[in-house]
């Protein structure tokens, strides 16, 4: 039995041949009656994120299984064989368990760290579940995964580290004011940064929103968009006294606003913090604001920065990171490994409970009518000699996993009870 | 026996600088609500050891600068454990209760001297004065500390430099608050203090003004409190500024606790205040 994990990501293959290969996962049940059929496989898995399609599975032929899950991905009409030739990769048994392991505590991701690989991998498995693809090594290894995504984003800071402009914006705002509730934004301008960073910010509950553009009737746009109220940029001095962040992004290629005119501000607020953030190139605020006692200046370039702090300290925290994802993964494999003794482990228990109860119905046919107390004694008797004598030989089947010679070990013990009657002759020829 | 109290306040107070640490470094609310618990076992056992002080003695225990001490950790230990009750910034714990146990192991390291205390120094008023004294002495102590908290914090993101500290130290907003808080709760003890004792003074010694280096000092920690307090009702001084001039009102505190004691003369020293056997 072995575990094989095929498929290509983001490192091996372009975004165009991920795109075809991610086209024949949408029908799903269709894919997974494909995979069901092969005899080579007894369990399967799917999963396509925007940056992976990969096919894990249980097999006892991995070779042939490999060469015919290739041949799936090839299935689709625009893929050559030579386009799979050096992104397809095979993991098996370790390194395939080792790279689950990792795609689900998303350090294979593109954006490592990144939340939303865990829901998709989710998302898959609750398919796969529904096609009756998995089976009992499967169902273990992904709840496995689960569990160490969970270890790695609580006990590693890999997720805590802001490493988008506009998160970084937020997490920002959140060191300086708190909590963000009832706190007023300022938009000046607009641009896709400026309001994916409202929005983060509207997500944590931030209070009024206004906007200031230069042209009133694109502004009462956005303002309507966002549930604000529209201002002419004119008013900015004024409207600056009842705001708490700014986001300005215009594109006026001057200064907006002064060091002077932000002091004059800040007294007639009474030196509420204010927070700026100023993603326009050329910049809007002039960055002696910096200065002044209470206000906080960032530009593109100081979120940048943080971004690529952020982006080191993942890094950092990555490392960890594996060295957790390589524990997990050697006591999986353990796990695995013991699995091949239990049908042993039960055929033995089987033999004992027959004997068992064979010789209880012979006994009890000669001792004529006992009450059910001694009736239960003897059971009870028979029962526990039989347990005691077989706990050794369990123990060892269960224990001493890494034998030179495990296949070895595993006959001899079937052998010694002589659990396949049948087949009793074959270990000698075979030797 | 005399300091059996006192060695386990000492170490339940170190328990809680450990825990605290642990805490600001690893980050886990675990050890935050452990050393909350070990550090109010402390503040009991610290309770007990006053009490059988106050036993002994007949008066409050702060004739000594190791008596002063004590009763000073006291009141801070108590003032943390309510603030962080009522508003939880957990770091100051990782500040406050080694500044606990050394204040404890100062009073264990310097001479406990024995003899009748001062007439002087026993009687209703007094005792008000040093409580009052204490609790303000408490409540602008934290202030103090969140000041530093807060410059370190202000620091790393005006200056965009986003580390160690960074994450671990509490929002500015928080922090400020705190300031305002103890400030006005220490600012008006304080003042409630300096009443008592010069009442006091006038009632013993004909004077409400000795012109003592400790009374000097106080009125100038006074005054900067006090400009610090209407600014920031009045024009709305925060932040940095706010921070700097509480560390700075402390500092002249302590220099009163502290320097008067050892290197300046005057009645309010507490050289004088145990009469030689």
């Amino acid at each position: 039995m072995n575990l094989l994990l095929c498929g290509v990501n983001h490192k091996t293959a372009p975004v165009a041949l991920r795109e075809k290969l991610a086209c024949l996962i949408p029908d799903v049940r269709g894919a997974y009656d494909h995979l069901k059929g092969w005899p080579e496989v007894s369990e399967c898995l799917l999963y396509n994120t925007c940056n992976r399609v990969e096919v894990m599975c249980v097999s006892e032929a991995p070779e042939e299984a490999a060469a015919r899950i290739r041949e799936f991905f090839a299935r689709h009409p625009e893929i050559t064989p030579g386009d799979l030739e050096e992104s397809f990769y095979i993991h098996r048994d370790q390194a395939a368990v080792q790279h689950f392991f990792r795609v689900a505590a998303s350090l294979d991701s593109l954006v490592v760290g990144e939340p939303q690989i865990l829901g998709q991998v989710k998302q898959a498995y609750r398919e796969a579940t529904e096609n009756r693809a998995t089976g009992p090594i499967l169902n273990r290894l992904v709840h496995k995964a689960f569990s160490v995504a969970k270890r790695v984003r609580g006990e590693t800071g890999i997720g805590d580290h802001a490493v988008s402009v506009s998160y970084v914006a937020v997490t920002l705002a959140k060191k300086i004011f708190g909590e963000l509730s009832g706190k007023n934004v300022l938009l000046m301008g607009a641009g896709e940064m400026a309001e994916l960073a409202l929005e983060h910010l509207k997500g944590q509950g931030a209070g009024k929103i206004t906007v200031a553009n230069r042209t009133l009737e694109r502004g009462v746009k956005l303002a309507r968009r966002f549930g604000g109220e529209a201002v002419s940029l004119e008013e900015l001095p004024e409207q600056l006294l009842s705001a708490d962040i700014l986001i300005s992004s215009t594109g006026a290629g001057e200064i907006l606003l002064t060091r002077d005119q932000v002091k004059g501000v800040m007294r007639r607020r009474k030196q509420r913090p204010l927070f700026l953030i100023d993603i326009a190139v050329p910049r809007d605020l002039e960055p002696a604001i910096n200065d002044l006692d209470n206000v906080y200046l960032y530009n593109i370039d100081d979120l940048q920065e943080v971004v690529e702090q952020g982006w080191q300290r993942r890094r950092q925290e990555a490392g960890k990171a594996e060295r957790l994802v390589a524990a997990e993964t050697l006591k999986f494999l353990h796990w695995l490994e013991t699995l091949e003794v239990y049908p042993t482990i039960i055929a033995l228990k089987d033999k004992a409970e027959a004997i068992c109860r064979a010789e209880l119905k012979k006994t009890l046919g000669q001792l004529g009518p006992l009450t059910p107390e001694q009736r239960q004694a003897l059971e009870v008797l028979t029962a526990s000699v039989t347990q005691k004598l077989l706990h050794d030989p369990i123990i060892f089947l269960k224990r001493n996993r890494r034998p030179r010679r495990p296949h070895q070990e595993l006959d001899l013990v079937r052998r010694l009870f002589n659990l396949d009657p049948d087949r009793g002759g074959d270990y000698h020829e075979k030797e | 026996m005399h300091n059996f109290f006192l060695y386990l306040t000492l170490m339940a107070y170190f328990g809680a600088t450990g825990l605290w640490l642990a805490y600001f470094l690893a980050q886990r609310e675990r050890y935050h609500r452990v050393g909350v618990w070990v550090m109010a076992g402390g503040l009991a056992v610290h309770t007990l050891a006053l009490i059988q002080r106050v036993w002994s003695i007949g008066s409050l225990p702060a004739a000594t600068f190791g008596q002063a001490l004590l009763l000073f950790a006291w009141t801070l230990v108590a003032a943390f454990l309510l603030l962080i009750w009522r508003s939880p910034i957990k770091v100051l714990g990782a500040l406050v209760a080694p500044l606990a146990a050394l204040m404890v192991s100062g009073t264990l390291i310097l001479p406990q001297p024995h003899g009748p205390v001062s007439p002087l120094l026993q009687g209703f008023w007094l005792t008000v004065h040093i409580c009052l004294t204490m609790l303000g002495y408490a409540a602008l102590a934290l202030a103090c500390l969140g000041g530093v908290l807060y410059l370190i914090q202000e620091r790393q993101i005006k200056g965009k430099q986003f580390g160690f500290f960074y994450r671990r130290l509490p929002s500015l907003s928080q922090l400020d608050t705190l300031n305002y808080r103890c400030l006005t709760i220490g600012f008006p003890l304080l003042t409630g203090g300096i009443i008592t004792g010069s009442l006091y003074a006038q009632h013993t010694l004909g004077r409400f003004f000795s012109w003592d280096p400790k009374e000097i000092l106080t009125l100038i920690a006074w005054l900067i409190y006090a400009v610090l307090l209407h600014e920031r009702l009045a024009v709305g001084w925060r932040g940095r500024r706010a921070a700097l001039l509480a560390i700075c009102g402390f500092l002249v505190l302590v220099c009163t606790l502290v320097g008067a004691n050892l290197w300046l003369t005057g009645y309010h020293s507490f050289g004088k205040f145990i009469q030689g056997p």
